[in-house]
């Protein structure tokens, strides 16, 4: 089959524009059938679908859904962890002209019911009874909504609301009106070849780390034209493997796990349940990955409290050859020129090491590994470099159908976010803000022109609300911060803290880290702690404790927070701009950041705002002088209902160091 | 929205019935002249402050402890005394009070010891693992992944269940009594030392089987506002002896059973 390529668009010999994911599903099943489209480890084995597989599951899926009366220019919602049922539901809509609006599974019933109310959904496809339940809950808020399709049915038989469906007996029914009547699959396709590539294909609501979330509407062309792009740029085709484990609410694994799967062909992997995500990963081996940095922080974390638990021999080992990679690992990827015995000794290491290391984490087989959603600590960031693992940084947004810039192979700077991505025009304002254009730019926020305006300038320009600039030496962007966030101390010195909290945060006993001090006289700093880091160091320590809150709040562990802000001063003195910025005084909150409570976005980026008003109390004291401070926050529960902490929570006074005299004492 | 359960539908026909049973070691009368009943799809509760005999009767009924007089009427076959080869056989499982797992062995590999009784290849064909043996230890491991993902704990497959938290354990060992395929269930304690989510997570789980399955459970517990929850009938112990029997409700009003946790009241009369 001859593909060429007109306009951004493939265009098969027999005049076919692949414009639409239901027409791509078509043509794979027809193309490259008998390879594997998706696979679901269920009962402890993976299920494979081949391509031919999947069009018949989603056909009969959309065949039942046309049933129920999904109709074009629906809207109806996904609600779940990543199974295959719920991606086969994404297309069997679209296949009708219906919209999918994702929805994050771990969203509490009233942040879902703003969702399912504002896109005004009709027919809503949840995981299981948690899910249901949670509609059910929220129901009488949702006029509009007439149906609910379960995937998995335990625990549901004995509801009788008539609303409710299960996917198979749905998918039975499809079925059955196909074999009743040949009509019904000429309609059906005839409904596949009306979809164009201007068609609205998608409306992702972003998490936003300020005020309620709003509806990103993309279309065909949007995220078809990004994933091919993307695909080209990384060279992926029909043998990937990519792992499916991150929210699909999110635009980031709504391209990877979907477009980009339809667009190359590759397969994609859902596991058994969100705990076995490390497990399942190390089973596929998968060689494309696109994750937030908290996925590669976590890894790193569990990594060194199991490392500080091996025999002292394996220890050492570890040690070593870690600061052997430090020194060449980086260089190797990246093809300098090395000398020989470190090129040896690196292999050793690799064998030892790295390698086993590479296999714990799944990532053996891995060519392409992407950071994305926000920025990653450069000590983490090269951490993974200096193993061989080619991690690269991307820069993206649900706006853009996710690419404005990545790294291109070999030209990685841990500070940089990369060039611009085929097909994207981006710039720097004259206020220092980036904005992009490109054939991914969204259609518009849904039900919302007036933001729409704002953020996408007439000309088709979208303001991303960082602040960056492109470094002159190597021509790559670096995002300095959220535009809104960078602000400066009373005294004039800048003040970055995401920059801040990133140098925290690589320290693995930091989980969370929210550095306070624009407008104000110096920075300060609240910690959260990582329970699974300290918890094992607590252990190793004989350090008793009955809770989170009295293991955040012990002596030692303030003493081993104090030693990390001490590093990161002083690591900060080094730096000319930031060395005004080094942190005053700091304390360890007593409860963990949490997006239920609205401190963090579902994709876990901090919501400043929020958490200033919130722990108001804390940041008074923290400039007051006060050695304590009395807290009191409500909280979440995941069932919803909510409850009090309250708190006395200490202050410690940090080291801080001359500009000039951290670097002497270094030399020293 | 739940379909009623066995509390509101009635109850089912008698599936044990323990009749006059006492049992004494030495001098020491655990058990005297107890009778009660344990009818089909129900969630009965078997309470008493500590020493009252509860988990004696446990043991009387899975056979491990042999009644010096009395009977125990199982599916209406009268027995003097049950043997626990053959109460397994017959359909009654067990968890401990103080947990009876291999510690060394993964979380699978325990469930999947329970069911040994199942396997009906001989040691030799097992051991080969080939041709027809091999064909039913598949089909055993698709039920033991049933359970697996019933209680949800496909995470810890794998993992010795010496290396697991006290609560994660407690479920390992219920998913093995569930491999037996149980009409019976007797669960000692089942919350004993688990936190709140833990007991919330355990009870969701038995309420499930009961649903679900369909088991017949008699169960264990201290945790009153567990057993007040949970179950459909309370037959209640003290000293060895029967003092009370009914539904919790009624049970929660008994003026023994409160003078039994509580002690006798001094001085004035209520």
């Amino acid at each position: 089959m001859v593909l060429h390529m007109a306009a951004g668009r493939n265009v098969i010999s027999t005049g076919v524009v692949l414009d639409t994911l239901p027409k791509l599903l078509i043509h794979n099943a027809d193309a490259i059938g008998s390879r594997p489209a998706i696979r679901h480890k269920d009962l402890g084995i993976w299920r494979t679908w081949t391509w031919a597989e999947m069009l018949d599951e989603v056909r009969a899926f959309s065949v039942g859904l046309a049933a129920l009366g999904l109709k074009r220019d629906d809207k109806f919602s996904i609600i779940g962890n990543n199974r295959p049922r719920l991606y086969w539901a994404i297309c069997a809509g679209q296949a009708l002209g219906a919209v999918p609006v994702p929805v994050y599974a771990d969203a509490v019933a009233d942040e879902m019911a703003y969702v399912l109310a504002h896109a005004e959904v009709t027919c809503a496809i949840a995981e299981d009874q948690e899910q249901v339940d949670k509609i059910l809950a929220v129901s009488d808020r949702l006029p509009r909504l007439a149906h609910i399709v379960y995937d998995e049915p335990r625990g549901l038989q004995d509801y009788d609301d008539r609303r409710l469906i299960g996917v198979a007996e749905l998918q039975r029914l499809g079925r059955n009106a196909l074999a009743a009547d040949a009509e019904c699959l000429a309609r059906w396709q005839a409904g596949v070849a009306a979809g164009k590539g201007s068609d609205l294909s998608v409306i992702l609501y972003t998490s936003g780390t300020t005020g309620r979330s709003k509806g990103v509407m993309l279309s065909y062309d949007n995220v078809i034209i990004s994933a091919r792009n993307g695909n080209a740029f990384d060279r992926l085709g029909a043998d990937e493997n990519v792992i499916a484990y991150l929210p699909m609410a999110w635009v980031g694994d709504h391209v990877l796990s979907y477009v980009q799967s339809y667009v190359a062909g590759y397969c994609v992997n859902c596991p058994e349940t969100p705990d076995t995500v490390v497990q399942d990963r190390r089973e596929i081996g998968t060689t494309y990955a696109f994750a937030p940095p908290r996925v590669y922080e976590n890894l790193l974390t569990l990594t060194m409290v199991r490392m500080a638990d091996a025999s002292p021999l394996k220890r050492k080992l570890f040690e070593f050859f870690l600061a052997v990679a430090r020194r060449w690992g980086e260089k190797i990827l990246n093809g300098e020129t090395v000398p020989l015995a470190a090129r040896l000794l690196y292999g050793i290491g690799d064998f030892l090491v790295y390698a086993p290391l590479k296999n714990q984490f799944g990532l053996s087989r891995i060519r392409v590994g992407y950071t994305a959603g926000e920025a990653i600590g450069p000590e983490i960031f090269r951490f993974y470099r200096a193993l061989g693992l080619n991690l690269k940084q991307l820069y993206g947004q649900t706006e853009a159908s996710v690419y404005v810039t990545a790294q291109p192979d070999g030209e990685i700077y841990a500070d940089t976010v990369g060039q611009a991505s085929p097909g994207v025009e981006v710039k720097i304002s004259a206020s220092g803000e980036v904005l992009y254009r490109s054939p991914g730019v969204f259609v518009g926020y849904y039900k919302d022109p007036e933001k729409t305006a704002e953020v996408r300038t007439a000309d088709g320009w979208v303001h991303t609300g960082d602040a960056g600039f492109f470094d002159p030496k190597t021509g790559h962007l670096r995002i300095v911060d959220r535009a809104k966030d960078v602000g400066r101390l009373k005294d004039g010195t800048l003040f970055a803290p995401k920059y801040i909290e990133n140098k925290l945060k690589f320290y693995p006993n930091i989980r969370e880290a929210v550095a306070v001090g624009a407008g104000r006289d110096f920075v300060c700093a609240m910690v959260n702690i990582d329970l699974t880091a300290v918890g094992s160091w607590a252990e190793r320590n004989n350090v008793v404790y009955g809770s989170y809150q009295e293991l955040a709040g012990h002596p030692l562990v303030y003493d081993m927070i104090a030693g990390h802000i001490d590093e990161v001063n002083r690591s900060l003195a080094e730096e000319e701009v930031m060395a005004g910025a080094q942190i005053r005084r700091f304390l360890v909150l007593h409860k963990e950041l949490d997006a239920d409570d609205g401190e963090l976005t579902r994709t876990q980026k901090l919501r400043r705002g929020m958490i200033t008003q919130r722990y108001a109390a804390l940041v008074e004291a923290l400039y007051s002088g006060a050695t304590t401070a009395d807290v009191s926050t409500e909280v979440t529960f995941e069932d919803g209902h909510t409850g009090t902490i309250t708190a006395r929570v200490e202050i410690r006074d940090a080291r801080t160091y001359a500009a000039r005299a951290a670097a002497v004492e270094r030399a020293a | 929205m739940r379909a009623p359960s066995a509390r509101e539908a009635g109850l089912g026909e008698v599936l044990l019935a323990v009749e006059n049973v006492s049992l004494a070691f030495g001098g020491v009368r655990a058990l005297i002249d107890v009778s009660f009943d344990i009818r089909k799809g129900e969630i009965r509760a078997i309470i008493g402050p500590n020493g009252a005999g509860k988990t004696s009767m446990l043991n009387v009924i899975n056979g491990f402890y042999q009644p010096r007089s009395g009977r125990i009427v199982f599916k209406g076959e009268p027995r003097t005394a049950m043997r626990p080869y053959a109460a397994a056989h017959g359909g009654i499982a067990r968890t401990f009070q103080n947990l009876a797992l291999f510690r060394g062995m993964t979380t699978l590999d325990n469930i999947m010891a329970g069911r040994a009784l199942k396997m009906h290849r001989g040691l030799f064909w097992q051991l080969i693992r080939y041709g027809p043996a091999l064909k039913e230890e598949v089909e055993h491991r698709r039920r033991v992944e049933e359970i697996i993902d019933f209680l949800e704990i496909a995470p810890i497959r794998k993992i010795p269940v010496g290396r697991l938290p006290y609560g994660l354990q407690k479920r390992v060992e219920l998913g093995r009594a569930l491999a037996m395929e149980p009409d019976l269930l007797l669960l000692d304690e089942p919350m004993a030392g688990m936190n709140l989510e833990e007991k919330e997570d355990m009870s969701r789980f038995i309420l499930d089987v009961n649903h679900q399955y369909g088991t017949t459970i008699a169960l264990i517990e201290h945790d009153m506002g567990v057993v007040m929850d949970l179950s459909d009938r309370v037959v209640v112990l003290d000293y060895g002896q029967k003092i009370a029997d009914a539904s919790p409700d009624e049970v929660k009003c008994d003026k023994n059973v409160v003078r039994a946790y509580l002690g006798e009241p001094h001085g004035t009369s209520v």
